[in-house]
Order: structure tokens, then C-alpha cells, then sequence
């Protein structure tokens, strides 16, 4: 297998400080290899690349609400539970269909690092959630246009808008009977929700995901 | 039916999955006869149209962003009675309920300038739906519950229509940002209505013809 790639056309993103060097480096000549797969991820090119780009992010959020419904913070109530154990079971579902559908193409199984987050907060759990929730819609709502394949396009919307149903109802959690569901800081005076491109989305899911991913025609 | 879209009916309103399920095809051709009425006009002038999005766009974007425009109507004159009915909101949600007509009004402004001329005016509606809804401004729960069908509705619309707009970035971007919000809503209500925001991991598209026949009831 001879790989070629063109260093000053190829993007890599960069995701963990020091370790990402190396993998640039080793990327250059080895892209998809060379390099444990444990600790290094490429998501490919085209619908496949847009696709790991989903793979990845919720197998972020799967492993997010995992941990959360693992240890539930103080104070958790059983409405809490119950919408937090659905939104964990919709995340899996969510990962293990994408995973699915790219077959022998998905990425690795992420290593991921939440210790910013305290386990133990409701208002630490709960703000990390809303982030991960409105990143995720503005992830699928940019990634659209990206999608060559109607098909494609189609699951991710089957997707995009159970995102924003969580993005709302974690927003009520925080702030009960108000705006905030919907408020002016995520629906703009078109009433449209935020659009991210995979670089914005990728470097702000960055800190929490310790395996380097490589995006080099998404970024 | 497919068994997709089942699955999100499910989550409407009984009386508009009888709709879909029993009297789909009489529906339809009433709504349609009444929307193709409504919309032929200023689906002609779209050829010639200079929209916001600076270019001429294809006659099935055109239908598209009508069909868009026409759910969008009924959501924003839903929401406009609903806010002018003293007493019909509890007080503790007149404030999501102001948000979400915002919304509506903002989506009705944002399409109407996309189609330029070819944009539709506010058809006339009947949210009794034929009296079969009669308490739909008396009742805040009857209220509440075509607040759901709309928004589930409008969920289920425009994804159904993404693939259709897929040529266009630009408009294929603002109708999936118009979708993300259409499902906040739906989630807020269903919360309200102390429902699960959600039906389960993921969401269903509608057919036109399926939209077209659970909301034709509504036009007058």
C-alpha cells in the first residue's frame, strides 16, 4: 500500500498538546498507521470522513452520559435520572448505529478525558451536557452541506434533531421555565440555530478527548 | 405507511394519526387542491424571482421553501392567537410561549424574503380544524397539544424535505437550522405537557404528502 500525502494540503488537527506533534510527524508519513490505533484517529475523507466526524462526537457524548448516569451527582432527582439514562441510551444507540453504517471504516473507540467536569455537580454535569448538546447540533446543522450522499443525509437528520430535543431539555433542566430551551444565545433573529464548521467543533471538543484525531478534509 | 414513519406519528396528536392513518388520501387531495390554489401564483413568478439567497432557484427548491412557508404560517398564527387570548397561556409560560412565536415570526420573515416574490401571504386558517379542535383557544391543554403536532410536524417536515434542497448549501444550512429550533420547541412543549421531549433515539421524516394531510385540517 504506498501512502502519499501532500504535507502542506494535509490539515491535522491538533487535539492533545505535546502527543499531537508526534503524530504529525509520524502522520506525514504514515497516516492511517504506524501509529496505535488506540491512540490516534483519522477520520477519512468524504462522507466517510463526515460520518467518523458523527462517530466521533457521539461516542463523546455516549461515554459523557455513561459516566453520568454511573455516578449520579448529588442531590440527582428521579426526573433527572430518567431524562439523563434516556439521553445515555440515545447517545449509545447513536454511536453504535453510526459505527454500524461505517463498518470497517469507523474510527477507533476514542479515549476520552472529562476530568474538567465534576462528576459530583449537578451544575458541573449539567453545563458540560448543554455544551456537548448545543456543539453536537451545530456540528450536524454544519456538517450537512458537507454530505454528498442523500442517504447520509437523511441519518443525520434523523439524528441532528433528537440532539436538539436534549439540547432543550437540558437547558430547562438548568433554567426552569424560561428561554433558555431556545434562547437568544443558540437561535439567532432568523430564528436559526448555530452552524459550526468541524475545525470550530473538533477545538472545542478537544479538551475532552485524548486520543489525536487527524481530519484532513474536513478542517 | 412505513414503519418510520409510524413510529413518529405515534407521537402526535391521536386525532391527527387517525388522519394520516384512516382518511390520508382524502385529506390530501383536499389540502393540496387548497394549497396548489394558494401557491400556483407565486410559484409561476419564482422563475423570474431574485430571492435572498441571490440567485434563481430551481422549481423544487421553490416548492420546497413554499411548502416551508406554509407550516411556518400556521405556526406563527397559532402562536400570534394563542398570545393575544387573555388567559389562555399560564402565566409561568407566557414567556416560552412568547419565545417560540418569536421564532415562528422570524422563520415566516427569513423564507418570504429566500422566495423574493415568490413567497406566499398567510393562507387562512381554521385552528379548530373544522370544529373538531373548538376549545383550541379556551383550553390551554387542547392548546398545548396542537402546539406539539406543529412542532413535531415541523420536525418531521423539513427533514423529510433536506434531500430535496441538498444542490443548495446555502438553503440546505438554513432549513436544517430552522430544524434544530422546530425541535427545541417540540421538546419545551412535550415538557410542558409532561411528556418525554423525545420519542426516542431518533426522529422521522414526513413525506409532503403526510405533512400536507395532518396540517390541511387547519386551513380554512
Amino acid at each position: 500500500m504506498e501512502i502519499k500525502h501532500d504535507t502542506s494540503r494535509r490539515r491535522l488537527l491538533k487535539w492533545s498538546g505535546a502527543a499531537a506533534a508526534t503524530v504529525a510527524v509520524s502522520g506525514t508519513w504514515l497516516p492511517n498507521f504506524g501509529i496505535s490505533a488506540a491512540l490516534a484517529a483519522d477520520l477519512g475523507e468524504g462522507d466517510v470522513g463526515i460520518l467518523n466526524y458523527a462517530y466521533a462526537l457521539e461516542q463523546l457524548e455516549a461515554a459523557f452520559y455513561t459516566q453520568v448516569t454511573d455516578t449520579p451527582y448529588e442531590g440527582i432527582t428521579d426526573d433527572e435520572t430518567a431524562l439523563l439514562t434516556d439521553i445515555r441510551d440515545h447517545e449509545v444507540e447513536h454511536r453504535d448505529f453510526l459505527k454500524g453504517a461505517l463498518a470497517d471504516g469507523a474510527i477507533p473507540d476514542l479515549e476520552v478525558d472529562f476530568s474538567s467536569v465534576d462528576f459530583t455537580s449537578r451544575d458541573s454535569v449539567l453545563g458540560a451536557a448543554k455544551v456537548f448538546e448545543d456543539l453536537g447540533v451545530s456540528a450536524y446543522n454544519g456538517a450537512g452541506k458537507l454530505i454528498e450522499n442523500v442517504d447520509y443525509l437523511a441519518e443525520a437528520g434523523r439524528i441532528v434533531s433528537v440532539e436538539a430535543r436534549h439540547a432543550a431539555a437540558i437547558r430547562e433542566l438548568l433554567q426552569p421555565d424560561s428561554v433558555a430551551f431556545a434562547g437568544d444565545d443558540v437561535v439567532d433573529e432568523n430564528g436559526l440555530d448555530v452552524v459550526n464548521d468541524p475545525a470550530t467543533v473538533l477545538a472545542a471538543a478537544d479538551p475532552f478527548i485524548t486520543t489525536d484525531v487527524t481530519a484532513n478534509t474536513l478542517v | 405507511m412505513t414503519n418510520q414513519t409510524n413510529h413518529l406519528i405515534a407521537g402526535l396528536d391521536p386525532d391527527i394519526k387517525d388522519i394520516l392513518v384512516s382518511n390520508r388520501r382524502e385529506f390530501f387531495k383536499n389540502s393540496a387542491l387548497k394549497l396548489g390554489a394558494m401557491a400556483s401564483a407565486p410559484v409561476l413568478l419564482a422563475a423570474t424571482a431574485q430571492n435572498a439567497f441571490g440567485q434563481e432557484l430551481p422549481q423544487e427548491v421553490v416548492d420546497v421553501l413554499v411548502f416551508a412557508l406554509t407550516l411556518e404560517h400556521i405556526e406563527d398564527a397559532f402562536y400570534r392567537s394563542g398570545l393575544e387570548t387573555d388567559g389562555l397561556i399560564p402565566d409561568e409560560y407566557v414567556g416560552i410561549f412568547n419565545q417560540i412565536g418569536k421564532h415562528e415570526a422570524a422563520h415566516v420573515a427569513f423564507l418570504s424574503t429566500a422566495l423574493g416574490s415568490a413567497a406566499i401571504e398567510r393562507p387562512a386558517l381554521d385552528l379548530t380544524a373544522g370544529g373538531k379542535y373548538a376549545d383550541a383557544l379556551s383550553n390551554f391543554d387542547t392548546y398545548l397539544t396542537l402546539s406539539q403536532t406543529f412542532e413535531d410536524l415541523g420536525v418531521a417536515a423539513y427533514k423529510g424535505q433536506a434531500g430535496v434542497v441538498a444542490a443548495n448549501d446555502d438553503i440546505l444550512t438554513a432549513a436544517l437550522q430552522i430544524h434544530s429550533v422546530e425541535a427545541r420547541h417540540a421538546a419545551i412543549v412535550r415538557k410542558i405537557g409532561g411528556k418525554k421531549p423525545w420519542d426516542g433515539a431518533f426522529d422521522e421524516p414526513m413525506t409532503k404528502e403526510e405533512v400536507l394531510a395532518a396540517a390541511g385540517p387547519f386551513l380554512a
